[in-house]
């Protein structure tokens, strides 16, 4: 994984998660951007980030790809934050549905780390 | 914009196993050639749709190669990679080379081997077109990403996996008199419901099949085609392109493909027509909800309305805006570096009165590619010779 990414599972594991604010037209945005992708400004901060969100949507995911093999099957959730972000992480819990609150984390395996969505 | 499409041809999709891309390639293009009645020696330019043959046959460069195996050996030649809207992007380079009179005679290829490597490692591969971290990092996969956004849509809209499958079974009844098509047998609705799960609500019958095959066009001036007698009867009038965020996550609407709607806009606009006058159409259904997706973006449907297409035989060869009367990538196959100069394949013969599911009097047609989850879009209108716009 490239540093920045790193960077963005340990403050999300030290409770310090982040998203980038644009001081030029407001909108929200995710690392490691130099470029507003709204308005095209270069005035971006790091701003804290919720450490929940609510499930806009999700999929068990049965065919997979070889860093996942043989840990098929998983879901895999996109959820928003109040923040005027998404992410995308792995579910952990028995089940899921549509607008649950979930908190964000991170998981490890072999291949690496990623980042989770727990329910709450 | 008026650029000839001389000669089309598409090898045979499924798999190919004692054969490569470069011979896929060299069948398809000889066979363009040989339908255009244009000798090699007139080519004066080429451009190549390949996605991921550096992570499934190990081979890149696939233009070059191209220009080789014809005996072309000194004509520019170049591969787009564009994810799986690779060679709609070939399509539109070659074109616009045409257009512009860089090229007389451009020849656009399109291929992928997709049988050369294993599921996993294909799924792998297929996921570069998503974003690495912060999609495939905690295991999502290709299909994945449209399960998230069928889930999305059928939430938004109360539309059932039923009515998902309608486009699986109109298409797959669309593929049975194609002699290319991968799959020439037709399903129900139960067979897809019932099929093997992917990512659900996607199953094994909501996608497409994994494939290998090969398409080319020869795309000719109006000029070259006059001085030489070609007979080519379906033009290339208007080409529309448009990009979106990499990762899903990051679309203002998780269900709205807006590079496909702004592909749409532009195309229209380039050619001088309106969605109500295209007569039949070849969309990226790479899964069923994508099909959908296809209809609204290219302003047949409204948002919402999309999903009743099928359902309601709208959609059908007999219906009010025929889609994918080839099969579509679900019936056909998805070779994902050829299909975009497939589908223009597909309509070339709708325009010239002769596919094997024929509407009747077809005079404009589109071609929607799209690449990764939406990312990247092309459009293409083809018209027939005197069928008005094309400015």
């Amino acid at each position: 994984m490239p540093s920045w990414f790193n960077e963005l599972l340990d403050a999300v594991e030290a409770g310090d998660a982040f998203y980038l604010s644009c001081a030029d037209c407001g909108a929200s945005s995710l690392p490691p951007r130099d470029v507003c992708p709204e308005c095209g400004s270069l005035e971006l901060s790091e701003q804290e980030l919720s450490t929940t969100a609510t499930v806009e949507t999700y999929t068990p995911i049965h065919v997979t790809i070889p860093a996942f093999s043989g840990e098929t099957p998983y879901t895999v959730v996109v959820a928003g934050f109040d923040e005027g972000v998404r992410l995308t992480g792995q579910f952990v819990g028995d089940e899921v549905e549509m607008g649950d609150e979930v908190r964000l984390g991170v998981g490890e395996h072999d291949e690496g780390r990623y980042l989770t969505f727990e329910a709450v | 914009m008026r650029v000839n499409v001389a000669g089309a041809y598409s090898t045979k999709f499924g798999k190919h196993p004692e054969s490569s891309a470069r011979e896929l390639l060299t069948d398809a293009c000889l066979g363009a050639l040989e339908d255009a009645d244009v000798s090699p020696v007139e080519i004066d330019g080429i451009h190549v749709g390949n996605f991921m043959g550096e992570l499934t046959d190990d081979q890149g460069h696939m233009g070059v190669m191209t220009a080789d195996y014809l005996g072309t050996t000194g004509v520019p030649a170049t591969r787009s990679e564009s994810a799986c809207a690779s060679s709609g992007w070939a399509v539109r380079e070659a074109a616009q080379a045409v257009e512009s009179g860089t090229a007389d005679v451009a020849l656009v290829a399109g291929v992928e081997m997709m049988h050369a490597t294993g599921i996993e490692r294909l799924t792998d591969a297929l996921a570069n077109a998503a974003d690495n971290e912060y999609e495939n990092s905690c295991g999502l996969t290709f299909p994945g990403i449209f399960a998230l956004i069928a889930r999305d849509y059928m939430d938004e809209f109360g539309v059932t996996r039923e009515e998902l499958a309608e486009v699986t079974v109109k298409n797959r009844a669309n593929g049975v008199d194609n002699p290319i098509a991968q799959y020439q047998e037709g399903v129900t609705v139960d067979d897809v419901l019932e099929a093997r799960p992917i990512a659900p609500p996607v199953g094994m019958l909501d996608s497409c099949p994994i494939t290998d095959g090969a398409s080319a066009v020869l795309l000719v001036s109006p000029e070259y085609a006059d001085e030489n007698g070609l007979d080519a009867p379906a033009s290339v009038v208007g080409s529309g392109a448009s990009s979106a965020s990499l990762a899903l996550q990051d679309r203002d609407v998780l269900s709205r493909t807006r590079a496909a709607e702004r592909a749409a806009e532009r195309a229209y606009e380039h050619a001088g027509v309106a969605p109500e006058d295209v007569d039949v159409a070849e969309v990226h259904d790479c899964f069923t909800i994508a099909e959908i997706l296809a209809v609204e973006s290219l302003g047949f449907f409204e948002r919402g309305e999309g999903a009743y297409a099928a359902v309601e035989g709208e959609t059908a060869p007999d219906g009010r805006i025929p889609v994918n009367t080839s099969g579509g990538l679900i019936a056909k196959g998805h070779p994902v570096g050829a299909t975009g100069v497939a589908q223009v394949v597909e309509l070339a013969k709708q325009i010239e009165g002769e596919h094997p599911t024929q509407v009747e009097g077809a005079e404009t047609a589109v071609a929607h590619n799209v690449g990764g989850s939406g990312a990247s879009t092309t459009v293409h209108v083809l018209q027939a010779e005197g069928a008005g716009g094309g400015s």
